[in-house]
């Protein structure tokens, strides 16, 4: 699997770390609201197919990156620095849900 | 200031970090290895929307333009620049104290200097074949349009972290923390094996 870091170019994914699910939203640090913490800590949307995650070029420039992943067939459609935009890029999978 | 002793002296059973020529090297000596022994090796970072003061605090202090792009770099043979990552900068010098004449120019509003000059040990492959047994170790692309004179990569050998900039068409600089470049330079010796190398 290759991703192609926006700095770095192409590289393999033995240089990137997973960081974990980029749809999670961390509630403010004061906040008491138990669900949202809850919600936070384990709650994952588990798609199969775009997912937004969160990955470091740790051996590489070590910046951290937005990427949307295929769960399917780990196809990378989108790779965007982390700093900046919070924005999901992935359709959220209850979005589609009618 | 206090005396480096370099991490690749050689011991009695360690051929390979003897200079002399080594290997394969009957039909002609295709690599050349060698410790560059750069008595400055800094760490620049600029604070986000920083970058251009930066880069024009670099001009200053080390008379290096930075061309534009990702990875740019220049070197004129005494010092050394290139980017590595978004924002941040490798720059070397032959010299000491290149930290001390940043210290007023890369001020705490544009970003940080950080002295590695003791924590990284910066190797030299040249040779016909330096490209050809640096793509042994690492995945990226070394030919000279992908990867042009001055420009700098950050990648990894395995879990060995290197920083490796172009000096020259067929010259490389590979900058790794001290305490793996023993184990890398054996490495890049044994992968230098098949096409003769020699130790300066």
């Amino acid at each position: 699997m290759l991703i192609t870091c926006p700095y770095c170019g192409p590289r393999d994914v033995i240089e990137f770390t997973y960081q974990g699910d980029g749809n999670r939203e961390r509630p403010q640090p004061a906040s008491q609201d138990l669900d949202a913490w809850n919600a936070y800590v384990y709650n994952r949307l588990n798609p199969a197919g775009d997912h937004n995650e969160i990955w470091q070029h740790s051996g590489g420039c070590r910046a951290h990156l937005r990427v949307v992943r295929n769960t399917l067939t780990h196809e990378i459609s989108s790779v965007a620095f982390a700093r900046g935009d919070h924005k999901s890029v992935a359709r959220h999978k209850t979005e589609g849900k009618s | 200031m206090v005396e480096r002793q370099s991490p690749l002296e050689p011991a009695p059973l360690e051929p390979e970090l003897r200079t002399g020529s080594h290997g394969d090297f009957e039909h002609g000596v295709d690599v050349i290895l060698s410790e560059t022994r750069p008595r400055s090796i800094l760490q620049l970072a600029a604070w986000p929307g920083q970058e251009k003061e930066l880069i024009s605090g670099i001009r200053t202090v080390t008379g290096l333009a930075l061309p534009d792009g990702a990875g740019a770099g220049s070197t004129d043979g005494v010092k050394s620049v290139f980017g590595f990552a978004p924002g941040k900068f490798t720059v070397v010098d032959e010299a000491e104290g290149l930290g001390s004449a940043f210290a007023n120019v890369v001020t705490p509003a544009i970003g940080t200097v950080t002295d590695l000059s003791h924590g990284r040990t910066a190797i030299r492959i040249a040779g016909p074949k330096a490209e050809w047994v640096l793509a042994k170790f690492f995945a990226i692309d070394f030919a000279l349009p992908a990867f042009p004179v001055g420009a700098g990569r950050s990648t990894m050998h395995h879990d060995v972290f290197a920083q490796i900039q172009r000096t020259g068409a067929d010259q490389f600089d590979i900058y790794v923390f001290r305490s793996f470049a023993r184990s890398f330079w054996k490495a890049l010796c044994h992968a230098s094996e098949e096409v003769g190398y020699e130790v300066q």
